[in-house]
């Protein structure tokens, strides 16, 4: 099936939530409101007509200062049987920063929906692990945020410094004084007692 | 005193109770293939649960990539796969045409397409080497080093380097072949086809290969699909889906190849689909030789850093070379609004980019959609009341590479 077809199938089905259509390069996007998300993923997936059972891609994006709503969650959805593509994209303003999670449908957007999660602060409901993955859990800030500076602001992760610190501290360990007088402190038992 | 000797023979039943407990596998452990920890919950030695945990390799290229011009992300992707970064060089490449509209000449698609099958030659390499190495198998290390050294040495000599490669361009690749690399590769493709024979004679039919390897990790055709797993990897469980066949790019429209499927979809599964894939991708390199065309290498309008090239020269001529370059690079009348998704088989599934652009010559959004990523995602599902030891082999089987799933 033609992608403007399948978009315009989408709009009859569910007029209220489909807000435009996009093309680019032979490629259609439809940008649609996020109440109703699951269930329209959920018909494109079953409909017989559809069989859009590829999740290809899920990723957030930042349109901060560009769009009225800031967030969107993109789908890249491909359908292996009848080999035709669609992009849903669901706008998620920055008030409410939520959306349903698709792991009912797809047990692949788990992992997706997590790293959307870890990197651009976007919480996805009824997630079986809505943990961070790629950054460790004590980080603070989402780094593909547009308002994230490059450099990650100046300052260091808590557990970078710890390291750091650990290693200026084993730079002083003193083999040949401890090999010998085996009495000798190391400076390291601190450590250990820590 | 016979009581007592009595006594002392009775054996002492006690109930032992069992409770399930955790172990870490990594870090740093040989059999995760880089920097993957998974946290295993056992009962006795079956798997309760398994939760995988990644980013110790985290890099922030899709970061990068928005404060970068296209052509300057392209050598990051060398580091995604670092097995077979030809590859994702090509499918960096063929994303960034779509999205700028760039048509690529025909020699420069016949020489990406041969490169990427190398890669996808050395990818596969280096899987069967470290997958029958953790099952035990040692001389088929030995043995596929020394076809991966050839086609790592034929890497050198058309771009210099062995592992991050950087060889294709936007609009092209950076240089063209020589005659003496096509003969050497023509002479490899005549032996190759022998020397994977030489393989499946040590582990095809060993026992041991097959009792490890045979009716672990399962996988069915439906949870494959909706597990999002892709490659050989989703294949081995008899799906038909490989994005050379379903959105051809570059030359792979006019070269004639099979896609080998499994049926069961375990581990031998997948390892039979990868090695029938060498198979193919031997017999694409030879029919890429043979028909390569002539003509330019790089499309005239690439907006590259290679420059200048065609019309532009003019442009860059009359500018000094630095702002001149930036000029052609950012002022391009390629740039434009809009989204893009273009994905390419890579040796581990389907590596896919989308890009938004906002029309200046940097990407608004990067997003890489990478297979060892979705593949790390699926162990749990795949180890699952396995044992111990199987977890071995399914992390072999799904073959991942901690570079690309970090990013």
């Amino acid at each position: 099936m033609e992608p403007l077809e399948i978009a315009n199938r989408l709009k009859e089905r569910f007029p209220e939530q489909v807000l435009e259509v996009t093309e680019c390069r032979d490629q259609v996007g439809i940008i649609v409101k996020k109440d109703r998300i699951v269930e329209m993923l959920r018909w494109l997936h079953d409909d017989p007509s559809m069989q859009l059972d590829h999740l290809a891609d899920l990723c957030g994006v930042d349109y901060l200062g560009k769009k009225d709503v800031r967030f969107e969650v993109v789908y890249n959805l491909y359908s292996i049987p009848l080999r035709h593509r669609i992009r849903i994209r669901a706008q998620v303003p920055e008030d409410d920063c939520q959306i349903e999670s698709v792991t009912s449908i797809w047990m692949g957007a788990d992992w997706h929906e997590r790293e959307c999660f870890d990197l651009f602060g976007i919480t996805f409901n009824n997630h079986p692990d809505m943990r961070r993955v790629l950054l460790p859990e004590d980080w603070e800030g989402y780094p593909l945020r547009k308002d994230y500076p490059l450099d990650g602001g100046g300052k260091n992760w808590r557990g970078y410094d710890e390291v750091l610190e650990k290693s200026k501290r084993l730079r002083k360990f003193d083999f040949y004084g401890q090999y010998q007088d085996p009495t000798k402190s190391t400076g390291l038992e601190e450590d250990a007692r820590k | 005193m016979p009581e007592n000797k009595a006594e002392s023979k009775e054996i002492v039943r006690e109930e032992v109770a069992y409770e399930p407990y955790t172990i870490a596998m990594g870090p740093q452990h040989p059999a995760t293939h880089g920097v993957l920890k998974l946290d295993l919950e056992l009962d006795g030695e079956t798997i309760l649960n398994c939760k995988p945990t990644v980013g110790f390799l985290h890099r922030g290229v899709e970061k990068l990539a928005e404060n970068l011009s296209y052509a300057q992300t392209l050598p990051l992707t060398d580091r995604l796969d670092y097995i077979a970064s030809m590859a994702n060089n090509v499918a960096y490449s063929i994303a960034v045409e779509k999205l700028l509209g760039i048509e690529v000449p025909m020699r420069a698609k016949y020489i990406r397409t041969i490169v990427m099958e190398m890669a996808r030659l050395t990818g596969h390499l280096l899987w069967l080497a470290t997958h029958a190495l953790d099952i035990g198998a040692m001389t088929v290390f030995l043995y596929c080093f020394r076809e991966r050294e050839n086609l790592l040495d034929m890497f050198e000599e058309i771009c210099g380097a062995r592992l991050t490669t950087s060889y294709t361009c936007v609009g092209g690749v950076r240089q063209d072949v020589t005659g003496h690399f096509l003969e050497a590769l023509h002479a490899f493709t005549d032996d190759f086809p022998s020397k994977i024979a030489e393989y499946e004679t040590l582990i095809d039919k060993n026992r041991i290969w097959l009792k490890r390897t045979q009716g672990v990790g399962i996988v069915s055709a439906k949870d494959a699909v909706s597990l999002g797993l892709t490659g050989p990897t989703l294949r081995g469980s008899g799906v038909d889906y490989d994005v050379r066949k379903h959105m051809p790019y570059d030359a792979y429209p006019y070269v004639d190849f099979e896609v080998p499927i499994g049926s069961k979809g375990d581990v031998y599964d997948r390892y039979r689909c990868r090695m029938e894939e060498m198979h193919q991708s031997n017999s694409i390199i030879r029919q890429c030789i043979e028909a390569l065309p002539t003509g330019p290498i790089r499309s005239p309008d690439a907006p590259d850093i290679v420059m200048p090239y065609g019309e532009q020269k003019r442009v860059a001529a009359d500018a000094t070379f630095a702002s001149g370059v930036i000029k052609l690079m950012k002022d391009n009348e390629h740039y434009i609004d809009g989204d893009v998704y273009v994905s390419a088989e890579v040796p581990k599934g389907e590596l896919g980019f989308y890009f938004v652009s906002d029309g200046r010559g940097v990407p608004y959004r990067m997003h890489i959609r990478s297979p060892s990523y979705i593949h790390i995602g699926a162990l749990p599902f795949l180890c699952k009341g396995q044992m111990v030891a199987d977890v071995i082999a399914i992390i072999g089987s799904v073959d991942v590479v901690l570079g690309e799933c970090d990013r």
